[in-house]
């Protein structure tokens, strides 16, 4: 057995044990909650780094749970995408529980705050790592209870209100995808996703498949938010606490939506002309709807929400794509969408904290009473507009070309227009927020504490120095071996049968 | 006596429960050991035990019920079924596994056999059991608070 | 044949439920009649002929059994399904704390 592989549990089972533990000794002690959710986040945060150079030496690693094999037992994998996605979220998180050490000072149970943060983080974890198909959906429902919980967290009414609309939402979605794996099993016989996809490789696509297919796009599409099955987005994420709301636009949809549809139909069903054009679609009008539905918005969080529809829908948009290049723009983008989207988010919680008010219209010139927030929202505001050189500009423009060079001018068409409307709509805020005069009543408005800064600081300079990614050193390590997993299709089932210990 | 009448509900209905709730939990207990023998298990035997703390507080009113198991025991029962469940998981490194069966297996048909089978369902037991009745107490809590406030 | 799509105007049903009702408690109870529906489902697509229960016995020989697989599924959906419903109704007994009604017509207060 390869002993470099007995880490993969371990992302699971420390937030799960960090909940817990904060769950029994988080009443007593009063700082307990707050060591516990940053030491676990950054022991997960250093396990994925490791995690993503041991993968790029030895290629991908399978665990087999109790040491009972595949297709008979449940199979661990990590292969290059996996550990992609494992610092993209653990990245963020490490973030996230930093900030909220002084953010959520104003809430009076602290200690069940942490307990869910780290449940819905150990159920993300699980869905990036596993390599069976029914255990994906059980972290999958543990991710989204959890952070239903964390929506409602305030118990206000319209926290209510938006904490229902999602919980419903999410059910029947996840009824969907439940109805998905059912006849897939009917099919195949085979939960595990390296043998089905062996199996189905065999069998030919009849119409079986397309059915499950179309259950699998609204069921995980509802998850991701695209654009039919968005609905659920604009009221849940800006009703949330700013260090979950950063939580859900940034990692939530993306590791249960995104991920878990790249998984499936590239790498277990196979990916046909015909699904590939459905994520086009899909894609360009989640792109487009977002951005024009953001335009009109005075309130801050709910732009955000907005603008996190449409940069879903570049990602889609690149994976749909099909080809290379139009990969590695997707999967590019889908980690400069979190690290600059939660610094956003984190921004507007602090803006939130100074001055108590989310609308635009009563903020003015907040820049020169908060300096740090003022220029890491200016960093953050220029990524998602694509301004170069920060990081959001290397990966649209990788999509942009992307789809001129499959021949699709009218999408490349739409995502330069989005990427305009993007542009407007933040100047829009930088300058209602921050720029301009200040008001009179924000006069006694001071800088957020430290840890809040500190947070905020890390993603910025993320996002300045994310262009480096592509340099030809560092990309072979991590996005270009990300983008051949997924590339490779079917013969992940390959890998993953070769590899079993 | 007559304060006794006014919560819960009638004379007979208190006269059964107090003869079946221990029976109730029994069977709870059998059905969660023999998991590994017969059909049951961890979250089966559970939602039996819990049910009979809720078939307490329905006959005898909250406050006999939360008497027997407060809630801050609930919760801690319930944190503590998960960490043992996880304990047991990871004991399962010492074999070299994550989750492996460690213990030796004996016969099949005996009570004790199977390995951690045994163990992981009290473990489970206790987690399912605390948390419906963890739940249960939260609904009627809180209905009570919005009743009183009017 | 007939038994599999009865199973699924059962899953139709209770969507049903969800998209007409008006009252909150009526919407919840549509999806758990959804959910019940996939996974009896489940356990429908599991049979195999002349099988029995999958139980091992001492003291007879069995022959054939029904698939093993899907009954362990579906008791892990089950557990999910509960939750689910506890959050759900917590939800809603909140939701009438603050709003004074069930009827999801005059919760509207997030628009735009």
């Amino acid at each position: 057995m390869n002993p470099a592989s007995q880490i993969i549990p371990l992302f699971v089972s420390i937030a799960l044990a960090g909940a817990f533990l904060t769950s029994i000794l988080g009443k007593r002690f009063k700082r307990l909650p707050d060591m516990i959710g940053t030491v676990t986040t950054f022991l997960l945060l250093w396990l994925s780094l490791k995690a993503v150079a041991t993968v790029a030496r030895q290629g991908t690693m399978i665990y087999s749970v109790g040491a009972w094999k595949p297709p008979i037992g449940i199979a661990m994998v990590m292969d290059s995408l996996t550990s992609f996605m494992l610092v993209t979220v653990n990245l963020v998180a490490f973030t996230i529980a930093l900030f909220s050490i002084d953010y959520m000072k104003r809430f009076t149970s602290k200690w069940k705050f942490y307990t869910l943060f780290l449940l819905m983080l150990g159920g993300m974890n699980g869905v990036i790592v596993t390599g069976d198909i029914f255990n994906m959906f059980v972290f999958l429902e543990i991710a989204f209870v959890a952070s239903c919980a964390l929506v409602a967290f305030g118990t206000e009414k319209q926290e209510l209100e938006a904490a229902f609309k999602y919980a419903i939402m999410g059910t029947v979605g996840s009824l969907f995808i439940l109805l998905g794996i059912v006849f897939l099993y009917s099919f195949t016989s085979t939960l595990n996703m390296a043998d089905m996809a062996n199996i189905l490789a065999g069998k030919g696509t009849p119409n079986i498949v397309l059915m499950v297919s179309v259950l699998f796009i609204m069921g995980f599409g509802l998850k991701a938010a695209l654009v039919p099955f968005h609905a659920w987005l604009p009221d849940a994420h800006p009703s949330a606490p700013a260090p979950i709301s950063a939580m859900l636009s940034g990692v939530l949809i993306k590791s249960l939506g995104v991920y878990a549809l790249v998984r499936i139909f590239y790498n277990v069903l196979g990916m046909t002309p015909f699904i590939l054009d459905v994520l086009l679609v899909l894609g360009a009008l989640s792109m487009v709807v977002g951005v024009f539905l953001a335009i009109g918005q005075w309130d801050l969080k709910r732009l955000l929400a907005y603008h996190s529809i449409s940069q879903i829908g570049y990602v889609v948009l690149g994976i749909g794509l099909g080809t290379p290049l139009g990969i590695l723009g997707g999967l590019f983008h889908l980690f400069n969408h979190s690290v600059f989207k939660s610094l956003l988010f984190l921004n507007s919680g602090s803006v939130e904290y100074a001055t108590g008010t989310r609308d635009l219209q009563k903020m003015g010139g907040l820049a020169q009473k908060m300096p740090v927030t003022g220029t890491t929202n200016l960093v953050a505001s220029m990524s998602i507009a694509g301004i170069p050189p920060f990081n959001g500009f290397w990966s649209k423009f990788i999509i942009i070309i992307a789809a001129v060079e499959a021949g699709r001018f009218w999408y490349a068409f739409w995502a330069v227009l989005a990427s305009l409307l993007t542009l407007a709509s933040f100047m829009k805020v930088m300058k209602y927020a921050f720029l301009g005069s200040l008001k009179e009543k924000w006069n006694k408005v001071k800088e957020v504490p430290i840890f809040m800064q500190t947070s905020t600081i890390i993603l910025a300079l993320i996002c300045v120095m994310g262009g480096l990614l592509l340099w030809p050193g560092v990309r072979e390590i991590f996005l270009m071996p990300a983008t051949d997993a997924v590339y490779n299709g079917l013969g992940y089932s390959a890998s993953v049968l070769q590899n079993i210990f | 006596m007559s304060k006794e009448h006014e919560k819960g509900m009638s004379v007979i209905v208190k006269t059964i429960t107090r003869l079946t709730v221990g029976l109730i939990l029994l069977y709870g207990i059998y059905i969660l050991t023999h998991g590994h023998v017969s059909p049951g298990g961890g979250f089966a035997g559970g939602v039996i035990i819990a049910l009979s703390f809720v078939h307490l507080m329905l006959a005898y009113g909250k406050e006999v019920a939360l008497e027997k198991l407060p809630k801050g025991v609930t919760s801690f029962f319930e944190s503590l079924g998960a960490l043992l469940f996880l304990g047991i998981a990871l004991l399962g490194f010492t074999g070299g596994y994550f989750f492996l069966n460690f213990i030796s297996k004996g016969q099949p048909f005996h009570l004790f056999s199977a390995g951690i089978i045994p163990l992981c369902n009290i473990a489970i037991s206790l987690k399912v059991g605390a948390g419906l009745f963890a739940i249960f107490v939260a609904l009627v809590l809180l209905k009570f608070d919005s009743e009183g406030k009017e | 044949m007939i038994i599999y799509v009865l199973c699924l105007i059962l899953f139709c049903v209770g969507l049903y439920c969800v998209l007409r009702k008006r009252n909150i408690i009526k919407i919840i109870v549509g999806i758990i009649i959804a959910e019940y529906a996939v996974n009896l489902f489940f356990i429908l697509v599991a049979y195999r002929q002349e099988g029995r229960s999958p139980i091992y016995s001492s003291t007879e020989q069995i022959v054939n059994m029904v698939d093993a697989l899907p009954q362990a599924v579906v008791l892990t959906a089950i557990v999910i399904g509960l939750a689910t419903t506890a959050l759900l109704v917590a939800l809603a007994m909140r939701i009438y704390e603050k709003y004074g009604t069930f009827d999801i017509t005059k919760i509207r207060e997030l628009k735009g």
